[in-house]
């Protein structure tokens, strides 16, 4: 089937839409399946991960294990990590990173990843193609912009600085198959006099959507980071920020107290982390 | 159009729509029965199977997907890769199936893996099986057998003693093994349930006659009004007050109210909520305190305040010794409905014949199951069969009836065979949990560190219906002191009603939930005192001549101070390890902090105070070949093996030459119940007289110069025995004092851990696990089973909490994974047994009990975080290092 013919079905009919149906079907608990649906999986035009211009482009057959296997920059080393906690090889093998983000649960693995990156998100009709901002595509919990007559085809992402560093940290109560209780995004770039000139950090499972700190970042941006008191700088910053982003709450999984002390705590050492990361290029690349 | 595609070396059509399911595609309309369901969520990895080479979980993929693509099953696979060939021989070999229904999964998630590398690490492995859920063998010997492909030896030594690979494993690493949903004949109808949708509710039908008419492919419906005998069951006779339907008011979320049955191709696309009844929600109790307000209404008449029962302990004066005391300790605990998540869900398959009926499916419980059915369908026991499948995986909650009476009574008047498959959710639902405790206890030691006095306080929420609960409220008091020496002691504990699943038998019967507080306490005591903890454990250990709390003095068979000091030089290295990470950690400004745990723990086997015999029925026919007659259940940990082994040594004929029958009431007598940690001393004793007799009988027969030439009996048989073992034991008095059961068996484990208290996250380390076993029969079976105990036991610490409506599903209620469980090392202590086939003891239970509080006592000891709130979850263990700073 083409992507055209697809997308003229959907207009004439709301059909469900299938990709990797890691969440399709755990959403029908034991029902059937309903019997018509579009499956992504049989538009080529929607597989692969692709360098196009300026741009990666995940399409959106592309599996969570066709990204670990992609040759990508080191600033896709979070997203990769991120890869590597979806569910369990069985999931990677199925799960695609658009089905993540087409209803999303707050704990959705790949959000804060690709916030971090900057993506977006394209999504076609018959009638033709537009482009959202991950951010704004994504409006609550399992709910986006998506209209029934469209699809999400593609994720986005400006190819990024070639000094960008990236680490993800989830934090679970047990190794394989967990959903996260917390879990965040670190990218960091820096210059050639050790200053940041590039941050973005998003949290996961502390609110309804991830969220990026973007007060966070404008405080680090700019700022040296070579030396132990620039990087205790850094460190106090972060003790001292107030998550006004974040509005967690308590579940089954953790409190909402724990998830703010949690992801301070966490945030230090992983940005720590990733600074290590970006002073050793520099070191290397003097 | 069909979809078309290579199944298992085979080009197959499916006509099926595209969205349909692979998992029931191939086990519905493929005959793949070896590739199993657990969860239809993608949560445990049974159904994994190979989509062009890759791990994927069927029931995640749309048949219309493998159009054109190759799909591999294990029976495919064992056909022709030689990775997973020799990968199967390895599981056998290591001891890695158990009950074997997560077994095709694992193996075909392995094979990836092993085409790339024959010898992987063993991160890699665990990367490989992360998607796979196991809950008998805790994991170790899956390890090693994926690592270890290429090395195998062979084990020949089959007696008593020697560890034979298990005598029904070799189908289990075939994907051969029929389970309880894989029996069913094809033209079987499919029973769904109607199940209350809310904790308490009132219900009425609407018009189920015009349902019935109007629904294409629906035979029948079922509700409490078509059960000719009682609709009433339960495990223990004065207690039964459980029914197969409710009547006018559902107790619990799960509750069912009828069945409909019907066509399986109708059936599969069955919606309940296009089944004609209305609920309405009543106001609830779910805990005991509130249960316990004198303006709650009953939940069942007789139960005043709805205490179902309780238990009572006491010897000498516990109140004026505690009050003498020197140091004292007190603990309030709190622990969670824990469920067993065995990875097979329930179900079996009724037919009837006559005017008896068969049953086919998984249970415990074989003898107790064909009473109860007899009762519902008002029917002679004897007009009953139930035919015991294998069980994938027991651990209680297998011993009640659930899948039971619905299939039996839709086959009884339908009189066509009809099947019924719980999902991973009905089965959460409904089946029993381990009973949620609050326990408040104290301790008191002199200024010598021995403890003088013990009072115990346990109030356990027992959910809708007794089942198990006055087990558990009996055994716990007799057990609460844990296996030391306390001459004042009083333990007292009442089981409650509540609108939540019935609470039942759980792997320790209440026993872990008691050991719990009483471990910590002891730590609590050890540390006031200034005592090595270990050291503590032993001043107070139980010795023989030395009377237990309900007076029962032993003679030779204790043995918990030799537990203990089988640990010492591990607790030794453990302390001194943890102690140079620590200051390491501290220097390095590290958020890591190590720390070891132990603790103890004691069970009696069988039943308490009660007969509980096994007989053993063997005969020799007229081809001279030796058949067992073996009833008690293999629910995984090992029956079929065990019993076959102390027979055989028994009996002076090879494993390998004696013919296995296994559990089916026509054939099989009356081995009992797989529970109690019983069978290797209860059913072991039946099966060493039997062995004994038959060697008897046929020697007597020795010259007989052709054994076809000698008259068979009514069986088959030219000489045949049937032998019984009742373990001896004395009713409790008032005070809970006399001789509740012949054997306890023993155990100590230490744990060692690591806990990020900047996260509250602990990582676990390593743990030594010290088990008196008497003698151990089969020990490579044994370790299986000690670790997989300690895998419960981790669970149930850290993570496991089942909280009624919203964690029904395997992704929101965590069991451990493989990466999970750190290196367990076990140590098997042999303290004969008066009492046990060669001095055997149990050890089922035993394996849990003494794991949580170990695993507590060490995050104290890491982190100064005294978390007594269960599971020890990272916010809980965080709160606890904030409250101790």
């Amino acid at each position: 089937m083409s992507l055209a013919l697809a997308l003229k079905q959907l207009a004439n009919n709301p059909l469900p839409v299938i990709a990797g149906g890691t969440d399709f079907y755990p959403a029908l608990q034991d029902g059937a399946a309903p019997a018509h649906a579009i499956d992504v999986t049989q538009l080529s035009e929607l597989k692969g991960i692709t360098l196009i211009g300026n741009e990666w482009r995940i399409g959106a057959a592309a599996t969570w294990t066709e990204l670990l296997q992609a040759d990508l920059p080191p600033a896709f080393n979070a997203i990769k990590a991120a890869a590597r906690d979806v569910g369990s090889v069985q999931i990677q093998n199925r799960a695609t990173l658009v089905g993540n983000i087409c209803e999303p649960s707050p704990a959705a693995d790949g959000v804060p990843t690709l916030l971090a990156l900057d993506a977006s998100v394209e999504l076609q009709h018959a009638g033709g193609t537009r482009r959202i901002a991950l951010q704004n595509f994504i409006t609550g919990v399992r709910t986006t912009q998506r209209k029934p007559d469209e699809l999400v085809t593609a994720i986005y992402v400006p190819a990024p600085l070639n000094t960008e560093r990236s680490a993800f940290t989830k934090l679970g109560a047990r190794s394989y198959l967990v959903i996260s209780i917390a879990m965040l995004a670190v990218h960091i770039s820096t210059n050639e006099q050790g200053h940041i000139n590039r941050c973005a950090l998003a949290v996961g499972s502390c609110s309804p959507i991830a969220q990026r700190l973007f007060d966070l970042e404008t405080a680090l941006n700019g700022l040296a980071i070579n030396t132990a008191t620039e990087q205790q700088a850094v460190q106090a910053l972060i003790q001292s920020y107030p998550f006004n982003e974040l509005s967690p709450i308590d579940d089954v999984r953790g409190t909402a107290d724990y998830r703010l002390t949690v992801v301070r705590a966490v945030l230090q050492r992983t940005l720590l982390s990733v600074i290590q990361q970006c002073l050793s290029i520099s070191s290397v690349h003097p | 159009m069909g979809i078309e595609f290579e199944l298992n070396g085979a080009n197959i059509v499916l006509e099926l729509p595209a969205t349909h399911r692979l998992s029931d595609a191939l086990r519905e309309h493929a005959q793949c029965r070896d590739v199993k369901v657990g969860c239809n969520a993608g949560d445990c990895g049974l159904c994994t199977v190979l989509l062009n080479g890759d791990a994927v979980c069927a029931c995640l993929v749309p048949i219309g997907q493998v159009a054109g693509k190759r799909i591999d099953t294990l029976s495919g696979l064992m056909q022709t890769e030689a990775v997973t060939q020799r990968l199967a021989n390895s599981f056998l070999m290591h001891g890695a199936a158990q009950c074997g229904i997560c077994t095709p999964g694992l193996l075909v998630a392995a094979t990836p893996l092993l085409r790339e590398n024959k010898t992987p690490c063993e991160q890699a492995a665990k990367d490989a099986l992360g998607g796979v859920l196991c809950r008998c063998t805790g994991y170790r010997k899956i390890l090693a057998a994926v690592c270890n492909t290429e090395a195998l030896t062979t084990n020949n030594n089959a007696r008593v003693g020697g560890s034979p690979m298990r005598v029904d494993g070799y189908p289990k690493v075939t994907g051969a093994e029929q389970f309880a949903d894989d029996v069913a004949p094809e033209n079987a109808l499919v029973l769904k349930v109607i199940r209350s949708p809310y904790h308490r509710a009132s219900f009425s039908f609407g018009d189920i006659d015009a349902f019935v008419a109007n629904t294409e492919g629906v035979h029948a419906v079922f509700t409490h009004n078509d059960i000719p005998g009682v609709n009433q069951f339960g495990v223990i006779p004065p207690f039964f007050d459980q029914p197969v339907f409710a009547e006018s008011e559902c107790r619990f979320k799960g509750e069912p109210v009828a069945a409909v049955v019907g066509d399986a191709g109708v059936m599969h696309a069955f919606n309940p909520d296009s089944f004609p009844v209305s609920f309405n929600a009543l106001e609830a109790v779910l805990t005991p305190e509130e249960a316990m307000q004198p303006t709650v209404k009953r939940l069942h008449e007789n139960s005043e305040h709805n205490v179902m029962c309780e238990g009572f302990v006491q010897c000498g004066d516990a109140k004026s010794a505690l009050k003498a005391a020197s140091h004292t300790a007190t603990v309030h605990i709190e622990t969670g409905f824990v469920e067993h998540a065995y990875l097979e869900p329930e179900a079996g398959y009724a037919i009837r014949q006559g005017n008896r009926i068969s049953l086919y499916g998984c249970t415990q419980a074989p003898y107790m199951n064909r009473d109860s059915i007899a009762s519902i369908l008002g029917i002679d026991a004897k007009d009953v069969q139930m035919v015991s499948t294998a069980t994938g995986g027991g651990f209680g909650s297998k011993l009640d009836i659930s899948w039971q009476p619905l299939v039996a009574l839709a086959a009884w008047h339908l009189k066509q065979p009809v099947r019924v498959t719980f999902s991973r959710r009905e089965s959460m639902q409904s089946t029993t949990k381990r009973h949620p405790a609050s326990i408040q206890v104290q301790f008191g030691c002199d200024e010598h560190g021995k403890v003088t006095a013990a009072h115990f306080d346990g109030v356990f929420n027992t959910g809708a219906y007794a089942s198990w609960g006055p087990t558990v409220a009996n055994r716990v008091p007799i057990h609460a002191s844990g296996p030391y020496r306390i001459a004042h002691y009083r333990a007292r504990t009442q089981a409650v009603y509540t609108h939540c699943a019935p609470s039942g038998a759980f792997r320790g019967f209440g026993v872990p939930q008691a050991a719990i507080a009483q471990e910590i306490a002891f730590d609590d005591l050890a540390n006031q005192v200034g005592m090595d903890r270990l050291a503590f454990r032993l001043h107070n250990a139980l010795r023989n001549g030395e009377p237990t709390i309900t007076g029962q003095v032993f003679d030779g068979a204790v043995g918990i101070s030799e537990c203990l000091n089988a640990l010492e030089k591990a607790w030794t290295d453990a302390n001194k390890r943890a102690t140079l990470a620590n200051k390491n950690a501290i220097a390095e400004h590290s958020h890591q902090r190590f720390g070891v745990g132990i603790a103890s723990g004691w069970y009696g086997c069988g039943n308490t105070s009660l007969p509980n015999p096994s007989t053993i029925k063997a005969g020799v026919n007229a081809d001279g070949v030796v058949c067992l007659h073996q009833g008690a259940v293999d629910i995984g940990q090992g029956a079929n093996t065990v019993i076959a082994q102390i027979f055989s040594d028994a009996c002076g004929v090879d494993l390998a030459d004696i013919r296995l029958i296994s559990s089916d009431t026509d054939i099989t007598p009356d081995a009992g119940k797989t529970s109690a940690s019983r069978q290797t001393f209860v059913s072991g004793n039946a099966a060493k007289l039997a062995g004994a007799a038959l060697r008897k009988k046929m020697l007597r027969l020795g010259n007989t110069p052709s054994w076809s030439d000698l008259p068979v009996d009514g069986d088959g048989y030219v000489v045949q025995v049937s032998e019984t073992y009742d373990p001896p034991t004395l009713p409790l008095d008032e005070n809970g004092q006399g001789v509740p059961y012949a054997v306890y068996g023993y155990a100590a484990q230490l744990a060692e851990l690591c806990v990020d208290i900047e996260t509250g996250q602990v990582t676990l380390l390593n743990f030594v696990a010290a088990h008196d076993v008497g003698k151990a029969i089969n020990p490579v079976l044994i370790e299986g089973q000690i670790q997989g105990g300690v895998a419960q036991g981790i669970g149930l610490a850290l993570m496991e909490s089942f909280i009624p409506g919203r964690t029904e599903n395997l992704h929101d209620y965590l069991i451990p994974t493989i990466g999970d469980i750190p290196p367990i090392e076990s140590i098997l202590v042999e303290v004969a047994d008066p009492h046990g086939p060669f001095g055997a003891k149990g050890l089922g239970e035993h394996v849990l009990i003494p794991t949580a509080p170990a695993i507590l006592n060490a995050i104290y000891h890491a982190s100064g975080a005294r978390v007594t709130n269960l599971p020890a979850t990272p916010d809980k263990v965080l709160a606890a290092i904030s409250k101790d700073t």
